[in-house]
């Protein structure tokens, strides 16, 4: 069944390496639902955060051919209840409206929006969380003349990582790294081995 | 230059040329251009034999080439297509690094066919292309194209240098990325003006670590024990032989795995030859005109080992219906193609030259008679109703397999075979015998039409002192016959073989088959081949009969320099076995 999966991909900061990535979803027919690129906890290593709907068997395989690419260090997929994530949002809405009706700063307050600017004629609220929220907040605005609205795409930090530090010390190492490709056969090891 | 990276030639040349600056070599520190750097890459990377064509954007390089010309060997082509098929041909006999030049623009869209063929293939190549003034990028210049990305899902890795200072170590990047690991075609677009830009030479380093770059995953020796436990208790084990062997250069160790077993094996298109034709465990070819036993007995083998080879889908026939039955070893060193189309019991990730010899130490002495057997058997039935009749026809037309058969003959099996794709390719395949590796040259994943005449150009260059035939259909032929004056030009001794049914031949097979015989547009007229051939000054010959096959055939192998031989044959042959499209891998068909 597709649900959502977070991709984490570390990679060099290299021209170009976006569009590599990209079509791999592409080539696949997969749609991105969103994509965040920035810099890592890593200095000089970039982090990409990409959300799409996929069964998992698919994004094992996406993860494997995205991981082949020279200049990605290492990439991790996770459901959402693996990480922790978060979505920022601006709103631009007339200052009349909020001034004139008390509803609209209710609201405002009720989804933990702040003012960014305020000018006379209008104001930018600003607020983060899940897309739940952020969509909830923009239908209810929607009534009362929402002038713009931005959304960011997700951030997401993973629950169980310890950070790439002592990765990129082995990465940098001139010999193979230790790391298991995760594979079914590593839960089944009782059935194979008998030596 | 630092004497560490002087490849041997260069220090030959330098002895017997010290009086030379700028040929062979540049000295460290002094002022050089970029293109000056990128013939001294090629040199330090030991290239010998390199293919091209120059233009605009590339003509800096070309311009420093000039004072190379006695020590590098540059062969001009007719086509940048050409040019790539010839240095992937290079690759897959030599098993070094093919190397081609084109320009910007057409020049470089010119060699993306060839790029997804070798990286479909796995083929090393390094394609250096020229590309407008930096300044010039997104201008719409002219023969300006954006390369890089045009080509970014058809090469292991590309790069685009615009300034000189770059060159040295991106081409030995480039040089590292394409050999290393799983091989693959690399591209570098350098712009014009970091061709002609002057800098101070920091001499070439090869590459052998780049941070984010893998090339072999760890050997697990649990794996390796799995591996070995599930073949020791295997009653049938089926061993299925695919390029990885020959990447490797693990054809030795191979052998020594399915010897101490006594493993069956079968091989995929790109495999073959790794295992000489008559080796009593060769049991055939796998997949869609495979041989009979291989395919049917996929589905009764206990445990499946594959070995460097990809579960392709002319490989696999339909999934739900490959192997369910068996326990899946998987040995390859791209950990990406585990799990990708068959689901493997037990991976083996690594270099097979590492992993099968530590296999090997593990298994019991053994042989399989009795289920060896079941492949003779049914070996024998595919004879009668398939080989035989194919090897030795009653009608008057001559059969592609025949000639194969006459040529397995005269050439013992020794010559280098390279084909192109359609029919005769897959009777090539079928019939064509091996006795040493690196012999068979054909477009495997991508199935390019036109890839044999200048691959084999490549291949005579990889493999001089070898027998290179070609051999291509009507259809085929005609897609690069212009390479022709390549063969010309630098009088390159490559045999061949126009196998002419007046058809393009798979694809009236299918239409047979699976249209109701609708024949669209599949019937193709052809030039006359042999007047075509002489215009090149190549000589040639056409025969139709059966009894001047044989001697046309010697006739064509003692002409000294190149032939065409042009064989006329049924015009509406088909190719079995076959397993029709759709179908698992047990329901091949004998007719």
């Amino acid at each position: 069944m597709k649900q959502e999966f977070t991709i984490t991909v570390y990679a060099e900061n290299h021209i170009g390496l976006l569009n590599r990535i990209a079509i791999m979803f592409s080539r696949r027919k997969i749609n991105i639902e969103s994509l965040n690129t920035s810099p890592s906890e890593v200095e000089g290593i970039h982090r990409f955060t990409i959300v799409i709907n996929e069964v998992e068997d698919v994004v094992k395989k996406l993860i494997r051919q995205i991981e082949k690419q020279v200049e990605v260090l290492k990439a991790y997929y996770n459901n959402n209840d693996e990480i922790v994530w978060q979505e920022l949002a601006l709103y631009k809405v007339s200052t009349d409206k909020v001034i004139e009706d008390v509803k609209v700063e209710r609201l405002l307050r009720q989804y933990g929006a702040r003012a960014v600017v305020i000018r006379k004629d209008y104001t930018v609220f600003e607020t983060s969380g899940h897309r739940e929220e952020i969509d909830k907040l923009t239908e209810v605005l929607g009534g009362f003349g929402l002038i713009e609205f931005v959304r960011s795409a997700r951030v997401a930090i993973i629950n169980a990582s310890k950070g790439f530090y002592e990765k990129l010390k082995e990465f940098e190492e001139e010999k193979p790294r230790t790391e298991i490709v995760e594979n079914e056969f590593l839960d089944k090891q009782d059935e194979v081995f008998s030596m | 230059m630092s004497e560490a990276i002087l490849s041997e030639k260069a220090k030959k040349s330098i002895k017997t040329k010290s009086e030379m600056t700028s040929v062979g070599k540049c000295a460290v520190g002094t002022e050089i251009s970029g293109s000056q750097a990128v013939i001294e890459a090629l040199f330090a990377e030991g290239v010998t034999d390199f293919f091209g064509y120059p233009g605009g954007a590339i003509m800096p390089i070309y311009d420093a080439l000039y004072d190379y010309q006695d020590t590098i060997n540059h062969i001009l082509v007719r086509h940048e297509q050409g040019g790539i098929h010839a240095a992937q041909g290079y690759a897959r006999t030599s098993g070094k690094v093919g190397v081609v030049f084109a320009t910007s623009g057409p020049g470089a869209t010119n060699l993306v066919t060839g790029l997804a063929d070798a990286q479909i293939d796995s083929t090393p190549v390094v394609c250096i292309t020229g590309q407008v003034f930096a300044h010039l990028l997104g201008t719409d210049a002219f023969q300006e194209t954006d390369v890089i990305n045009i080509t970014t899902p058809i090469t292991k890795w590309n790069y685009q240098v615009t300034d000189a200072n770059e060159i040295p170590s991106v081409l030995a990047k480039a040089f590292y990325i394409a050999k290393s690991g799983r091989p693959g075609p690399v591209l570098i677009d350098i712009t014009k003006n970091a061709q002609v830009q002057k800098f101070t030479y920091p001499g070439y380093k090869p590459c052998t670590h780049i941070r984010s770059y893998r090339p072999k995953p760890i050997v697990r020796k649990e794996y390796i024990q799995a591996a070995a436990e599930l073949i020791n208790k295997a009653e049938r084990p089926f061993v299925l032989l695919g390029q990885g062997v020959i990447l490797g250069n693990a054809e030795n160790e191979f052998r020594a795995f399915i010897e101490k077993g006594g493993l069956p094996t079968a091989w995929t298109v790109l495999g073959l030859s790794a295992l000489p034709t008559d080796h009593p465990l060769n049991v055939g070819m796998l997949g869609m005109h495979g041989n009979y036993g291989p395919n049917v007995l996929t589905n009764e083998c206990d445990v499946l080992i594959a070995v460097g080879m990809r579960f392709d889908d002319r490989v696999t026939g339909r999934l739900d219906k490959y192997a369910k039955q068996a326990k899946i070893i998987h040995l390859d060193i791209d950990p990406a193609e585990i799990d990708k189309n068959v689901h493997a019991t037990v991976p083996v990730w690594g270099d097979c030259k590492e992993t099968l010899p530590l296999i090997t130490s593990l298994l019991k002495n053994k042989q399989h008679e009795n289920w060896l057997n079941k492949f003779k058997e049914l070996r024998k039935q595919e004879e009668e109703v398939v080989i035989t009749p194919e090897l030795h026809p009653d009608g008057d037309m001559m059969t592609m397999g025949e000639v194969f058969n006459v040529l397995n003959d005269l050439t013992k099996g020794d010559a280098v075979i390279v084909t192109d794709v359609g029919q005769h390719q897959m009777v090539s395949c079928r019939y064509a015998k091996f006795t040493q590796s690196r012999s068979n040259v054909t477009s495997g994943g991508l199935g390019t039409m036109g890839f044999a005449l200048p691959s084999a150009i490549g291949a005579k260059f990889g493999a001089p002192q070898r027998n290179v035939i070609a051999v291509i259909g009507d259809g085929g032929f005609q897609m690069t016959l212009q390479e022709l004056g390549t063969i010309m030009q630098f009088n390159v001794d490559v045999k061949i073989i126009i196998l002419n049914n007046h058809f393009l031949g798979m694809v009236r097979q299918w239409q047979q088959l699976f249209h109701d015989k609708r024949y669209s547009f599949v019937n193709i007229t052809s030039p006359d081949f042999v007047a075509l051939a002489k215009a090149y000054s190549i000589d040639g010959k056409s025969i139709s009969k059966r009894e001047n096959l044989r001697s046309a055939l010697q006739e064509m192998l003692n002409h000294n320099g190149s032939y065409l031989l042009e064989i006329m044959v049924g015009k509406e042959n088909n190719v079995f076995p076959m397993v029709p499209q759709g179908c698992g891998v047990a329901e091949i068909r004998l007719k």
